[in-house]
Formats: structure tokens, sequence, C-alpha cells
């Protein structure tokens, strides 16, 4: 009833599912727990992972161009720039992922989910930026006039790295959000973790342990992340 | 100067003695934050109707005691009675037992506090802080509450503000919106930390002769802390000084003032009066 | 350029199937409010609880918070949609057997509980910025829990958390297109989809949805703007809601468009960003 990009958006109709069998067998199975684990976890390395650390690289590198683009650049060009931004920002990453999907059929699936996931943060992370560039006080800024700094210089030297620091736990708390946001790139089909973890199940009807495992890796690494970054910010806000 | 009319009958500083319970009674009161203790085997007492003024460097406990009173700060020894009735724990056995959440809740009700920071609610005007906890609290009619909304404002003279915003009014009116929203309780006992100190010097007066009022026309007992030592010599029955978390000395202010026994208790004062 | 030349025949196409485009739309609002709505109740109930000094509180909201925040939104789907009907399964007789098996409601569910726990942050984040003068005069008047978080201390954190609020239900409405991959959900994005079929044009229906999506956003924040001033007004911050939209040349209209979609919200974006400097004696 739905036309499937894929064969991984491809959800299997729970009422279709053979009562009969379900009841027979066990709720949980460990042995099958055990073995369906590793080709998720794997999937959990390859791809959720690889996916998130490359598009967080890549949105906190773009998302600073965003924020500068849109203080330098003349008005009416700056106001493109932000709209554009807002744009990307306000619209659901699953109907980016069909766009760019379809708009690039010559790409490769993983790419063009590294790239939506980095350009859609990328819009996030650059408000991060703004609110940090804002922060650096005036007289920083008259200071390296009065110093006759280049424009180049002043960016480079005394503004962003003052309004990096506070920025890193903005930036960490994009990178846990943008993990837990990668399932999403199952409907372009691209194999990653849940997507994997249903291919496991589907087939002998046991989806307990396997969308369970996948929901404890999501926990186990996004939880104690989270709390580290928790610190870090603690720190960063007594350092002040 | 006027001197204090003495509502309970009994000489001021005389307390201690007399058979009537006191209203509000601290024995062996010690109250640490961590490790730091800032009171230790602290005792003292007020009869009712008495206007006991704390004075004291920085530091020295003084809010500390008005927020224990208030029980907004937790009791770490000893005990505090209200009335002759334990206000957070109770001896039972040579134990310390804690009272039951209802049984403080009703004798909170007898309590009043104005703060330093006023603390009005900017969610509403100034006739809803004043007769919201009338109405919510002592179950008092919508009609009544706002009578008496009304004649308070009048008392603090600003009859006219009734339907502001709190942030619509100078620090000054705030805080005589917040003595009214306190009276409106009916309290018997009124805490008073600081009122004064963050206002400009200029309306300073308007407030301390609205106090003056309430002490010459009622029988509240009072707990005072102020630098205003004007104002403390005029309204207050007793003067307590306190250094170290402990009573160094404590009379009738007249006598505090002009001829303290105690070294430090001069000091003190020289310090704040300046002279 | 192909998109161009095909643009009439797609005209045609999206005229011909607006009507379950539109049908698709408002299984998308639907999914939005309803959503929304369990998501607000589920923010307040455990942000409340978060924020409460009881540890036998405290710690049970905290632990579901983690939990439904640290899963992801489409684990959290999967899981109510293939994993909870096997409890029935299991035991046919138990009641609201048919509930399980709407996939409508577990999106609903899904979202609500999702989002939930993000906002839940947010208003308990909120409640420990409301100074702690409020919580203490409070004391002083010796009212109930329940009367001063109604009455004095919500109002106040209400301002606080709604622009945190609604950056999250923008994101809900987001997070809502993923609903269109399961069976008998067909939001907007499920029938943008079947639009693939008769048009063979790359990427356009996909277009559509983005230009949808974005003004149903906008809308949203607008909504949630407007919700925010009359908040401020109230707390006699800022001007009424009657002055903001007056046509007066001294209208306070915010730079640029007159909206503001700074999404500075960092809440949404895991746990423990809290705004708040909490400023304790909070009880
Ligand atoms: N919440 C708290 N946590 C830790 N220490 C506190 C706290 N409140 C007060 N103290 C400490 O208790 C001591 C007494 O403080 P208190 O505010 O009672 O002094 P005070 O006599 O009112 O001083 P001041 O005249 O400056 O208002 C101080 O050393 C203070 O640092
Ligand atoms: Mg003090």
């Amino acid at each position: 009833m739905i036309l499937n990009l894929t064969q991984a958006a491809e959800i299997d109709d729970p009422s279709m599912v053979d009562e009969e069998e379900v009841r027979r067998s066990p709720f949980w199975d460990w042995d099958f727990a055990f073995d369906a684990f590793p080709d998720i976890f794997m999937a959990f390395l390859e791809v959720t992972l690889l996916v998130t650390v490359i598009g967080s690289l890549l949105a906190a590198v773009l998302g600073l161009v965003i924020a500068i683009l849109i203080m330098v650049l003349p008005k009416p060009l700056a106001w493109l720039v932000r709209w554009v931004a807002n744009f990307i920002r306000m619209t659901p990453i699953v109907v980016q992922l069909i766009f760019v999907f379809w708009a690039f059929v010559w790409m490769d699936a993983l790419t063009i989910g590294i790239i939506v996931f980095g350009v859609h943060y990328a819009t996030y992370m650059s408000e991060v930026y703004r609110a940090g560039i804002e922060s650096v006080p005036r007289g920083q800024w008259e200071a390296t006039t009065a110093l006759s700094m280049s424009a180049g210089r002043t960016w480079r030297k005394v503004v962003i790295p003052q309004a990096l620091r506070s920025t890193v736990p903005s930036l960490g708390n994009y990178a846990i959000s943008m993990f837990k946001d990668t399932p999403f790139l199952l409907v372009i089909g691209v194999a990653e973790m849940v997507t994997v973890a249903g291919e496991r199940g589907a087939p002998v009807f046991r989806t307990t342990e396997v969308y369970t495992i996948a929901g404890l890796l999501f926990l186990a690494a996004s939880y104690p992340t989270a709390v580290l970054i928790n610190r870090l910010e603690k720190r960063l806000a007594y350092a002040h | 100067m006027p001197t204090p009319t003495d509502a309970a009958g009994s000489e001021p500083g005389a307390a201690a003695s007399s058979a009537p319970t006191p209203v509000i009674e601290f024995v062996d009161v010690e109250k640490s934050f961590g490790n730091n203790v800032v009171l230790k085997d602290l005792n003292f007492q007020v009869a009712r109707g008495e206007r006991v003024t704390l004075i004291g460097p920085s530091g020295s406990g003084k809010t500390t005691i008005l927020r224990l009173v208030m029980t907004l700060e937790e009791l770490t020894g000893g005990y505090i009675y209200i009335d002759g009735q334990p206000l957070t724990h109770h001896k039972r056995d040579g134990k310390r037992v804690p009272v039951s959440k209802k049984e403080q809740k009703r004798l909170r009700t007898r309590i009043g506090m104005v703060f330093q920071q006023f603390n009005l609610f900017p969610n509403m005007t100034v006739l809803e802080n004043i007769i919201e906890a009338p109405i919510h609290v002592l179950g008092r009619s919508k009609k009544d509450a706002i009578a008496k909304a009304h004649s308070l404002l009048e008392q603090v003279g600003l009859p006219e503000k009734a339907d502001s915003h709190p942030s619509s009014l100078s620090g000054g009116q705030q805080q005589r919106v917040a003595i009214a929203r306190a009276l409106a309780m009916d309290p018997e006992i009124l805490l008073l930390d600081e009122v004064t100190s963050a206002l400009d010097p200029e309306v300073v007066d308007d407030v301390l002769n609205i106090l003056r009022e309430v002490a010459d026309t009622t029988n509240v007992t009072m707990l005072i802390v102020t630098h205003e030592m004007g104002f403390a010599r005029d309204v207050s029955h007793k003067v307590m000084m306190f250094d170290g978390g402990h009573v160094v000395e404590e009379g009738p202010p007249d006598k505090i003032f002009t001829n303290p026994e105690q070294e430090r208790t001069r000091k003190f004062l020289s310090a704040v009066l300046g002279h | 350029m192909e998109f161009f030349e095909d643009w009439p025949q797609y005209f045609e196409v999206v005229i011909n199937w607006s009507d379950r485009l539109m049908a698709g739309l408002w299984t998308t609002i639907q999914l939005t409010l309803f959503g929304g709505l369990l998501a607000f109740v589920v923010a307040v109930t455990l942000g409340l609880l978060a924020g409460s000094p009881h540890r036998w509180m405290r710690i049970p909201a905290r632990i579901l918070i983690e939990f439904f925040r640290g899963i992801s939104l489409v684990v959290l789907l999967f899981w109510l949609m293939f994993v909870l009907p096997q409890i029935w399964m299991r035991n046919p007789d138990l009641p609201f057997r048919d509930l399980v098996y709407n996939t409508f409601l577990l999106g609903v569910i899904a979202l609500g509980v999702n989002y939930g726990a993000y906002g839940a942050e947010a208003v308990r984040a909120s409640l420990t910025t409301v100074p702690s003068g409020q919580w203490e005069a409070t004391t002083a008047l010796s009212m109930s829990w329940p009367h001063k978080m109604r009455r004095i201390i919500f109002p106040q954190a209400w301002a606080l958390m709604l622009p945190s609020l609604a950056n999250l239900w923008v994101h809900l409405l987001k997070g809502s297109a993923i609903a269109y991959i399961m069976p008998f959900v067909s939001d907007f994005t499920a029938e943008l989809n079947q639009l693939r079929r008769p048009t063979d044009i790359w990427f356009s229906h996909a277009f559509i949805g983005l230009i949808v999506y974005f003004l149903l956003a906008l809308i949203l924040t607008i909504f949630m703007q407007a919700l925010e001033a009359r908040a401020k007004h109230k707390l006699g911050r800022g001007p009424s809601l009657k002055e903001i939209l007056s046509p007066a040349p001294k209208a306070v209209v915010p730079e640029g468009s007159g909206v503001k979609i700074a999404d500075s919200e960092q809440e949404a974006a895991g746990a423990g960003s809290a705004p708040a400097k909490p400023e304790g004696g909070v009880r």
C-alpha cells in the first residue's frame, strides 16, 4: 500500500504476522539475541557512527561558514543565506533525504546521508556560532580596530577562538541529536543499525530482540556522551 | 522619640523570666551549612508582642535566624518553639523527632515575612498578590479579602495601585505592597530582614514610617534585622547583638546603643554609626 | 533543464492528486497536534516530577526522561509497532486490543513520548530558573505545593519554557514525517511519495513537500511566539499582543521579517544542556 523507495523501507504490517507462530515462540530468545548482535553492532560502527562523526564534522565547519557569511555578507545576500538556512532547519530530514536522493540519483546513498545530515545540522550549529560570536564583547572588536588589524586576522585570531570555546557543548549535543536521527537513513535504503536489525529479525518473525538491542545501543552510546558534555559545560561555565 | 508601647505588659527584656509562654523560643539551636557552623548553642526567647532587633556584623547569622523561623532553612540541631509548640522537631525520649508537615504548616500560617528583595509575584496585580494567600490558604471569602487588601493598601499609602503590576512600581512602592501582603495574613509574628537595604535612600523613611505605624497600632511580635539604628531604637523593646553565632549582648535599645557593656558591641556600633 | 520543461505536466499531476495530498496533509497536522498535546502532558508531568525535592519522585522521572530521550524515535516507533502487539497476541483476552494495532495512535504515542521527554528537561530547567525569592515568598505565605505551582511558579516558568517547547514542537512536526513508513498512516510524506509514480519527475515531489512542511513550521513558530509574547506581557515584561499586532508606527516588530526563527535551543539537542542557572533554595 505504500510505494517504498527501497527494500529497506519496507515495513511489514504487524497484523499480517502469524499470531499462532508468535504465541508458540518465547517473547525473548537469548540465543537469537546473541546471534543477531554482531550484525547489528557492525552496522552501528560502520554506518551509524560513521555518519554521525563525519556528519558532525561537516556540520561544525559548514555551520561556522554560514554564521560568518550571515555576518559579513551585504544585507540582501545575508538575508538570503539566513532564510535558506531557516528553510533547511525547519523542514524534515526525512523529506530532505528523499529530495536529495532523487535529485542526485547517481550518488551513493550513504554519501547523500552524510551530506544531508551535515547540512541540516550545520544550520543549527550556525545559530550556536552566531550566539558565540555575539557574546564576544564589543571591546574586543574595538581593540582590533585600534590595533588596525585586518578583518581576516580579527576573525581568525580574536573572534573565532573566543566564540568557539562556549559553543563546544552545544555542538556536542547536536552531534548526539544527529546520532539519534540516523535511523531516518532507512528511507533512502542505507543499511544503518535499525534497518539491519529489522532485516535480521523479519525473516524469523523475531523483532523483540533486534529492536531492543538497537535501542540499548542508542542509549549506551548517547547517555554517557551526554553526561560528559554536561560536565564539560559546567566546567566551562565555571571558567568564566 | 516615642517609647515603644509594651503590648505584652511585661518590661522589655524581661520576657525570659516571665510566666507566659514566649511566642518564639530557641533552645540549643545549631545551624550549619555543610561544615560551616553558623549558629551554635543559641538560646533566646521573644515574648508575645515584643519587638526584637538583631544586630551584628555581616555573616553573623541574623538572616539565618529569621529564615529558620520561617522554615526556609532546615534546622540542623536543637529546637524552635512557636507559642510553646515545636516548629520543626520535638524532643521525645531524648531524641529529635520531626513534627508532621501538617503541624508545621499550621504554625507557619501564624508567621509572616518581608524580604529584602520584596519578592512580589510578577504574574499578578498588586491586589492579587495581597489576596491570594488569605483566600486560598486561610480560606477567607474573596469579598473580605479584597476589603482588607484595600484597607491595607490605604495604610501603606498606595490605595490607587491595586490594579497595577508589580513591575510598574518603584522599589519603595513594591516593598510597601510586600508589607501589606504579609499583614493581610494577620500574622502573630512578623519577620523583617533588612527590608530597606535594597531601596533608594530617599524612600527608606516612607517604608520605615509605615512599619513604625504598624508597631504602634498592633501587637504583632516582630523580629527585625536592620542597619537603620534609628528605626531599631524607635520600635524595638530589645536589641540583641550577635557575633560568631552567639548572642554577645542583649538589652533595651537605649542601653545597647548608648552604653553597651561589651567591647565587641561598642566596636560594631561605632563602625556602623560612623563615630 | 528537465524540471522546467516538465513543469506543466508536473503541475497537472499535483492538481489531480490534490485530494490525496490534502488528506495526507491533514494526517500530518493531526499527528503534530495530538503528538504535541501528548508531548506537552508528558513534559509537564515528568518535568515537575524531575524537579521534585523527593528522591522517590525525582529518580524514576529522570530514568524515564533519559530512556525516552536516549532511545531513537525510530526505534521507539518500531518497538511500539512490532514488539508491543506481541503482548496482545500472547494474551488475546487483554483489553484495548484494537488500540495496539492502530498505527496512527502508535505514531502519536512515539512522537509524544520522545519529544515529551525532551520537553520535560525544558520544563524542569525553567522551573529552577524561577528566582528562589519567589519560592521563598510562597513558603512565607504558607501556600501548598499544588497551589504555589499552579498560581505562582508555573506561570512564571511558562514564559521561560515556551521558546524551548516551540522549538520542540517544530522538531516534532519534522519528526512526524517518519510516520510515512508505517502501514496505514498515509501522512503528507506518504502521499507525496505516491506522487512519484505517475510523475516520474525527479525530486519535484519532494520539493513540494519541503515547502509545505516549511509553511507548517512557520505557522507553528508564529503561533508560539504570540503565546510567548502574551506570557511575557502577563509577567509585566514586554508589550501586549494587541500592541504588537497593531499597525501603529511604534509597534514593536522584531527585526527583519517579524519572525524570529533563531533556533538557539540547545535543550532539544541532548541531555542536560539546560539553559538554566539553578539558584538553589528550591523546594
Ligand atoms: N545557603 C547557604 N549556604 C551556605 N552558607 C550559607 C548559606 N546561607 C548563609 N550561609 C552562611 O551563613 C553565615 C551567616 O549568614 P547570614 O546571611 O545569616 O548572615 P547575616 O548576619 O544575615 O549577614 P548580612 O548582614 O551580610 O546579611 C555566612 O557565613 C554565610 O556564608
Ligand atoms: Mg542578612
